[in-house]
């Protein structure tokens, strides 16, 4: 049975299959359990399961994840929200010291099969702490998985894989798609995921594999390298502008899909790497590195890099930050003529 | 897919299995509320100690709730700070102007006139009277619930209002969320979005004021949801082993978002008390009572003047409202709790106290509260002249990249540039 699902239901749907599933899947993090989180991922859980199973956290977000990895050494598959990505960097320690290394330092005497749930991106008048897209803050940690997905059916069976995986998963929720697809334009009416084809979801038990990156739209002019937010946002300039460009949705980072990629950017000779988060050491330079290790000899033109910029997310100026339509146009168009 | 648990479940015979608490609020959306299990003393049950007293000699203040102001409205006991009528007429003036000041701000949220607002409706007492205790002179590291500092050190409410709609005259240049102002000329440190960051913060100006032998001292605010972030527990450690002139205060208005004061320990004992395991004071207060806010940081504030170091107060008390305008309150707390509340309203408590004093009458309260409400109107009706929020053309793109570093590097120069010809692309007739 499927349903047609927001980014919202469909999380939520994953974590009640898993909770149904497994009762060692527990579900903890700052209102998280009675109001069902603020932006409603877990609502109904707690009733649900009880309140054993998805619970309230202090507020702390070091604590939440050092107890969700002593958890995890118990056996347990604890499924932590931070309730917003900009504030994990005080349980920073516990991801890069600890659950990033457990397996590797006891030789895998202990593991840590734990699923930390970010809320991440801008584009909801948040400010700097609300706002942040901190992915190669953990692609650049041996040891974690780093997943984003762009859509509800993804979400839902990422979520299912990430949970059941063995090993720690930083799972990023871009904040700006829960309701809808966000295309970019913030001044016109938001679309919601109703009618979306990614928006069915299947009901029960279903896996998207961890590592898998999706070609979301075939093409022959060039490759985009997006994630998140930004796979809608690319697919709707890529429309405007009339170019029959390969969309691909990497849905992992770490571990990341290097043969599409590889695949794709031979066949095009052309490759766009759009993402939100500040440029400078961003995941697009990681991508960008490997694309030219693997691919130099089929590229035609300079890779292109689209990104926020090195500032930390601004208030008012939001919308000048966000690597828009007009800035991954400009960079189309940079990359055809090159 | 492997299940959890290779667990070790075989328990020993005889033994009962564990079990884990989840605490639970004493009530829920519907409930009726009864806060009969809460003690509430009268004023100087536990009587004020000298300011030289050592702290494992005052452990019961940290459970005891300093109060000044009896239900009959009369001011009594040695935590009475006999502060003079024009005094208290200036707290229940600042206490209104917070109020209106909120509300008009709440609305102007809803009004679409800027993105987010956040009320200290029910704590005024918190802010003011702490604000009111301190020298002017004294550094502040709130937490985003106490505008009432900048309003009791008489920071310009069109300038606030400025920074809430991220206007052309915002002194942050629209950067930040609304409401988290810095105004260092005013002791008010820049505020974080993130949690009880400010607090080690305070501690190492305090140590700094120290170091150059200054005589100003630091104070700190964070909520009692916030006291579990690690960063509460470093700067009471830094502050015991350091003797730091800090002023600790735990705002516990019942409520961190959903989730009640239980999840933040207070099942077992007070926040106040968290100060007895550091060997610091802690002494508990009636938030809702002015009087007792202000007697207990002068006294905190005496002490950290004498180089007798930091002392942590608990200010017990009751978020009125939502906690902010993204939050709807009624689907997680009974909406009896507010008229229940026994400790009432702080401004209400300090207007019948100075009319039972004779200073004051409700005629004159009338008047006043229509000052303070048409002060506020004209002051946003100035703001609004510097705009309202828009999408960012209040701000030239230029002021993004400002500040970042002193000196801009050519990396941000670049994309200067690339924001500069965007604007010109997207809005050709506003530059
Ligand atoms: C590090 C961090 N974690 C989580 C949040 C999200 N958050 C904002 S306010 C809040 C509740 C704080 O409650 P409390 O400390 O009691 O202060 P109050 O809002 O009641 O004044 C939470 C969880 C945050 N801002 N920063």
């Amino acid at each position: 049975m499927t349903a047609s699902m927001t980014m919202t239901q469909a999380l939520n749907s994953a974590l009640a299959v898993m909770m149904a599933r497994d009762d060692g899947v527990m579900v903890l993090g700052e209102d998280v359990g009675y109001f069902g989180g603020v932006f409603r991922v877990t609502a109904g859980l707690q009733e649900k399961f009880g309140k054993h199973r998805c619970f309230d956290t202090p507020i702390t977000e070091c604590g939440i994840i050092g107890a969700a990895i002593g958890m995890a050494a118990y056996g347990l598959r604890p499924v932590p929200e931070i309730q917003f990505a900009d504030y994990i960097y005080p349980g920073l320690d516990q991801i890069i010291s600890e659950a990033a290394r457990i397996r590797y330092r006891s030789a895998g005497d202990f593991t840590c099969p734990i699923t930390i749930r970010l809320p991440f991106g801008g584009g909801i008048f948040g400010g700097q702490t609300h706002s942040q897209s901190p992915e190669s803050l953990f692609t650049h940690i041996s040891g974690v998985k780093t997943v984003v997905p762009s859509n509800p059916h993804d979400a839902k069976g990422l979520l299912i894989a990430a949970i059941e995986d063995n090993d720690p998963v930083i799972f990023m929720e871009p904040k700006r798609c829960y309701n809808g697809p966000f295309d970019g334009y913030y001044d016109r009416p938001a679309k919601s995921w109703a009618g979306h084809p990614d928006a069915e979801v299947d009901e029960g038990y279903y896996r998207v594999p961890l590592g898998k990156a999706r070609i979301v739209r075939e093409g022959q002019d060039l490759t985009v390298l997006a994630y998140g937010t930004m796979v809608h946002v690319t697919r709707q300039v890529l429309a405007e502008h009339g170019i029959d460009g390969e969309l691909i949705d990497l849905r992992t980072l770490v571990p990341l899909d290097i043969e599409t990629i590889e695949t794709s950017v031979k066949k095009t000779g052309r490759c766009m790497i759009v993402h939100e988060a500040t440029r400078t050491s961003g995941f697009g330079a990681e991508l960008s590195a490997l694309v030219q290790e693997r691919c130099f000899y089929h590229l035609e033109a300079p890779i292109e890099r689209v990104t926020g910029f090195d500032t930390p997310y601004p208030h008012s100026l939001e919308w000048s930050y966000f690597p828009g339509p007009i800035r991954i146009g400009e960079a189309l168009a940079r990359l055809m003529r090159g | 897919m492997a299940k959890s648990g290779k667990t070790d479940t075989a328990a020993p015979p005889n033994r009962p299995g564990l079990t884990f608490h989840v605490p639970e609020p004493p009530f829920r959306p519907g409930d009726a509320v009864d806060y009969s299990f809460l003690d509430i003393p009268p004023p100087d049950r536990i009587p004020r100690p000298d300011e030289t007293v050592e702290a494992r000699q005052v452990h019961d203040l940290a459970y005891g709730l300093v109060r000044v102001l009896g239900d009959d409205h009369e001011a009594s006991g040695s935590w009475d700070p006999r502060l003079d009528p024009a005094m208290l007429l200036r707290m229940l003036r600042k206490m209104a102007l917070l109020r209106a000041f909120d509300d008009r701000m709440f609305r102007a949220q809803r009004q679409g006139k800027t993105s987010f607002y956040l009320k200290s409706t029910g704590e005024e007492a918190v802010a003011i009277g702490a604000a009111l205790a301190l020298d002017r002179e004294d550094m502040c590291f709130p937490s985003y619930r106490q505008q009432g500092i900048l309003l009791a050190r008489d920071y310009p409410l069109v300038r606030m209002i400025d920074q809430i709609y991220s206007n052309r005259d915002d002194p942050l240049f629209g950067r930040q969320l609304p409401i988290l102002y810095s105004a260092r000329e005013y002791g008010f440190f820049t505020l974080s979005g993130n949690l009880t960051t400010q607090y080690p913060q305070a501690v190492g100006w305090a140590m700094a004021s120290a170091a150059k032998g200054d005589t100003r001292i630091a104070a700190t605010w964070c909520g009692e949801g916030s006291t579990s972030e690690g960063d509460f527990h470093n700067a009471l450690t830094f502050a015991a082993v350091y003797n730091a002139p800090c002023v600790f205060n735990v705002v516990n208005n019942q409520y961190a978002i959903s989730t009640y004061p239980g999840f933040a320990g207070s099942e077992r004992t007070t926040f106040a008390a968290r100060a007895i395991g550091y060997g610091i004071p802690g002494i508990r207060v009636d938030g809702n009572d002015i009087l007792a806010v202000w007697s207990a940081t002068r006294w905190a504030a005496d002490r950290a003047r004498l180089n007798l170091g930091p002392t942590l107060i608990e200010l017990f008390t009751y978020r009125a409202e939502a906690h902010s305008t993204s939050d709807d309150p009624s689907v997680y707390r009974s909406a009896q709790e507010r008229q229940e509340w026994p400790l009432g309203d702080p401004i209400t408590r300090l207007k019948r106290h100075c009319i039972a004093r004779g200073i004051w009458d409700l005629e004159r309260q009338e008047a006043m509260d229509l000052e303070v409400a048409s002060e506020v109107a004209s002051a946003q009706k100035e703001a609004e002249t510097h705009g309202i929020l828009g999408h960012g053309l209040h701000q030239p793109d230029t002021t993004m990249f400002q500040d970042v570093f002193e000196h801009m590097p050519w990396h941000l120069r670049e994309q200067c540039e690339q924001a500069i010809r965007e604007r010109a692309l997207k809005w050709p007739e506003r530059p």
